[in-house]
Order: C-alpha cells, then sequence, then structure tokens
C-alpha cells in the first residue's frame, strides 16, 4: 500500500504546482483553441467530415505532446533527484501518468467542446462513441509520451528529440483513434467498433507494461 | 557461431535461389506472370529484418542488466543490418507494386506500416547519436529500443489484418500458400528464407566485429 500512498501524494504535488501556476493547462489550451481557429480560416471552404475527423486529431496529437512532453522535460535535475530519493520509480511514473491523462481529459473534451462549436456542420451523429475515442486518445496519449518524454529529458536534449521519438510509436494508435472516430462521424452501430477499443486497450497495457518495466533503469543516473 | 560452416551454407543457399529463382519453373497467373519471381527475393529481407531486430532487442535486455559495452554495440550493429534489409524490403515491394498495381507506392497498409517502423529504428540511430557519454548512451537507447519493439510487431503483424490490403492474404484476397505457393515455388521459397537469414546474421557479425576492433584502437 506504500506505492498507492506514493501515487496519491505525488498526484497531489502535480495538481497543486499546476494549480499555483496554472501555465501548462492555459498554455496548452490557448494553443487548441488558436490552432482550431487557424484551421477553420484556412479550410473553411472544405466540406468533408471525414477530413475534420482526420484534423482534429491532428491537432490533438500535437497539443498532447506539447502538454505531456512538459512532465519531465520541464523539471529541473535538482527536482528529479528530490523525487528520485523520495519516491520509488514506479509511483513517480504511475503518478505522471495518470496526472497527464486527467490533463489530457480536460484538456480534450474542451477542444471537442470548442471544434463543435465552430465546425458546426461537424458534430457526429454518435457523440457517445467520439466521446469515448477521445477518452481512449487521452489515455494512449499519455502513457505513450510520458515515457518517450522521460526517454528525451535524461537523454538532455528536448523538443526534437521528443518529436522524433514519439511519431513513430504513436502512429499505430492514431491510426486506430481516426478509425474509431471516423465509426462514430460515420454513426455506425457498436459492434463495429469492438475490435479497435480492443486493440487500443490492449496497446495501453502494452505500453504501460513495457514502461513500468524500464522506467526504474532509466530513473537510475 | 564461430564455425564457417553456416556462411558456406547461406552463401549456397542465396546463390541456388538466386539461379533456381531464376530459372525453375512457376505457376502462370494472371497481372503477377513471371513478376511472381519477386517473391524469392521481397518475402525473406522482412524476415531477415525481422530476426535481426529481435537479435538487438534480446542483447538490448541483455545490456541493461549487465552494462556490458559488447552487448550494447551487438544491438546497435544489429540495428544498423536490419535497416539495411528494411530499406531492401521496401524497395523490392516498391518495384514489385510498379508492376502490379501500377505505382511505386500505393498506400498500402503494409507498405505504409513497414515504412514507419523503418522510422522507428532512424529514430532509434538518431537518440543515440544525441547522446554523447557511452555508458548513457547504451542505457538510454536499450530502454527505447525494448519500448519500440512491441509497437513494431503491432505495426508489422497486428494492425495490417485490421484493414483492407493489396498484400495476398489479406482484405479478400487469398493468401500465397493457398493457391500458388505449389511445391516448385516452395523448394526455392524456403531455402531463400533461409540463407538470407545467415548471410543477414553475417553482416552483422562482421559489422559487429569492425565496430569492436575500432572501438579497440580508440581506446588504445
Amino acid at each position: 500500500m506504500q506505492l498507492a500512498k506514493e501515487v496519491k501524494y505525488l498526484i497531489h504535488k502535480e495538481v497543486l504546482l499546476e494549480w499555483r501556476s496554472k501555465y501548462t493547462i492555459n498554455g496548452v489550451l490557448l494553443y487548441v483553441v488558436s490552432t482550431i481557429f487557424t484551421c477553420y480560416l484556412s479550410f473553411v471552404s472544405l466540406g468533408d467530415k471525414l477530413t475534420w475527423n482526420a484534423l482534429f486529431w491532428v491537432i490533438m496529437l500535437f497539443a498532447s505532446i506539447n502538454g505531456v512532453s512538459k512532465s519531465f522535460l520541464q523539471e529541473t535535475k535538482g527536482q528529479q533527484l528530490y523525487s528520485y530519493i523520495l519516491a520509488s520509480p514506479a509511483a513517480v511514473l504511475i503518478s505522471k501518468t495518470v496526472y497527464n491523462t486527467i490533463l489530457m481529459l480536460v484538456l480534450t473534451t474542451i477542444a471537442l467542446g470548442f471544434y463543435t462549436l465552430v465546425f458546426d456542420s461537424f458534430t457526429p451523429p454518435d457523440l457517445l462513441l467520439y466521446y469515448v475515442a477521445v477518452v481512449m486518445g487521452s489515455i494512449s496519449f499519455s502513457t505513450v509520451f510520458t515515457m518517450v518524454s522521460a526517454i528525451a529529458s535524461k537523454a538532455g536534449n528536448g523538443g526534437m528529440l521528443m518529436a522524433i521519438l514519439s511519431f513513430p510509436i504513436i502512429i499505430p494508435v492514431l491510426i486506430l483513434l481516426i478509425k474509431l472516430a471516423k465509426n462514430a462521424v460515420d454513426g455506425l452501430p457498436w459492434e463495429n467498433s469492438y475490435d479497435e477499443i480492443g486493440m487500443l486497450f490492449l496497446v495501453n497495457v502494452l505500453t504501460v507494461a513495457t514502461s513500468l518495466l524500464l522506467f526504474p533503469y532509466l530513473w537510475r543516473d | 557461431m564461430n564455425k564457417t560452416w553456416w556462411k558456406i551454407l547461406g552463401s549456397v543457399l542465396v546463390i541456388y535461389t538466386a539461379i533456381a529463382g531464376l530459372l525453375l519453373g512457376v505457376p502462370r497467373l494472371p497481372i503477377l506472370n513471371e513478376s511472381i519471381r519477386n517473391l524469392y527475393f521481397h518475402v525473406p529481407m522482412w524476415f531477415a529484418m525481422i530476426v535481426l531486430f529481435s537479435i538487438s532487442v534480446f542483447y538490448s535486455i541483455k545490456s541493461l542488466s549487465s552494462m556490458s559495452e559488447i552487448d550494447d554495440i551487438k544491438a546497435v550493429e544489429s540495428v544498423n543490418a536490419g535497416i539495411i534489409f528494411g530499406l531492401l524490403g521496401l524497395v523490392t515491394g516498391a518495384i514489385w507494386a510498379k508492376y502490379t498495381w501500377g505505382q511505386f507506392w500505393s498506400f498500402d497498409p503494409k507498405q505504409n506500416f513497414a515504412a514507419i517502423s523503418v522510422l522507428l529504428y532512424f529514430a532509434y540511430l538518431i537518440l543515440r547519436n544525441a547522446i554523447d557519454e557511452e555508458q548513457k548512451r547504451a542505457k538510454i537507447s536499450a530502454i527505447y529500443n525494448i519500448f519500440a519493439f512491441p509497437m513494431m510487431v503491432v505495426l508489422l503483424f497486428v494492425l495490417p489484418r485490421l484493414k483492407d490490403s493489396l498484400h495476398p492474404g489479406n482484405g479478400g484476397n487469398p493468401g500465397f500458400n493457398s493457391y500458388d505457393l505449389d511445391s516448385r515455388m516452395r523448394m526455392v521459397f524456403y531455402p531463400a528464407c533461409l540463407g538470407w537469414i545467415l548471410i543477414g546474421y553475417w553482416v552483422y557479425t562482421i559489422r559487429f566485429r569492425l565496430r569492436s576492433l575500432e572501438n579497440k584502437q580508440q581506446h588504445n
């Protein structure tokens, strides 16, 4: 139960730090809103719903890279050493992942709301299924990007490395997400989407398991 | 594997498949026609690549626990050799696609995913270049390699099955073994796979020896 206690404490710390500065959430929110607005102004003549769907996921992808990569890249060496002494590596990884998932959930929900508001014709017929895709997306983005940002921060070479390392890994997830969201846009019955939901679930379990196995090696300098 | 018999076996098999693959009889099929012979050269590249990348993951896991430099060199050199085979697989596939599907790049899921998985290993090599300190480089790149390997398996073996593909065995196309991998082709195809895997392993051992000699020179 030591682990659960540590995780709870660390999540509390992350949320508190974020609440004090409100930098990440506001920054990424503004980033998402201005990107959506830019896309709206540049693609306004495009009427195809599937293009809007793909565009939404591309915007989410870049927003989440920006949001999640903060988790390790932002911390100083001293901060990392401090949490290294205080908590087990598993607790650090789990707390960061859970915190990022919460952050991404808030962000994607607001983004989806804004997106349907701006693109009036976009509103998918099966909004619940679309929201399931959004939730699965938030979880998968944060599990993959948390680990990759840890690798990038240890390599000591922030932004570009983060993008190079995470894109090939996230592409399979992104393809599944776009397919799932497309089912919702087309208004297909839920039975057609169980394959994708199951696969996404499996990929996430795989990612979390390998991250938990590998993170202790990464964390120890 | 210090003996020479498997090197001789690999060379003999590859020479045999090159000659027999171009001369022996093949089934006459519409669209494919004589290009079906590319099966002996295109598919074994992927087998060799998968074997080399698996070797690399094995040594990455080993280097995480042993922290030895030799395991690290083995991991990176097998990736180097595997990428060559991945690129050859893409090129042979693209040429084959030109004559059967009409374009070099047909946006076939397997083509795209194979290209992405090659990108994955290029990212691995760039990650190595980004870190100067040897111990740290060995550790971090091993972690990325192990983390990326399950994703490559998903990309190459699971995702293409969910999508329609022009490749045989996908999207309602009958698999190769069902109609045209007849006994004549099997006589060449299986030796070709084994031969190219052995050649790939040989390339990797040579690269490894070269690299360790270079390292020794640097340390002296």
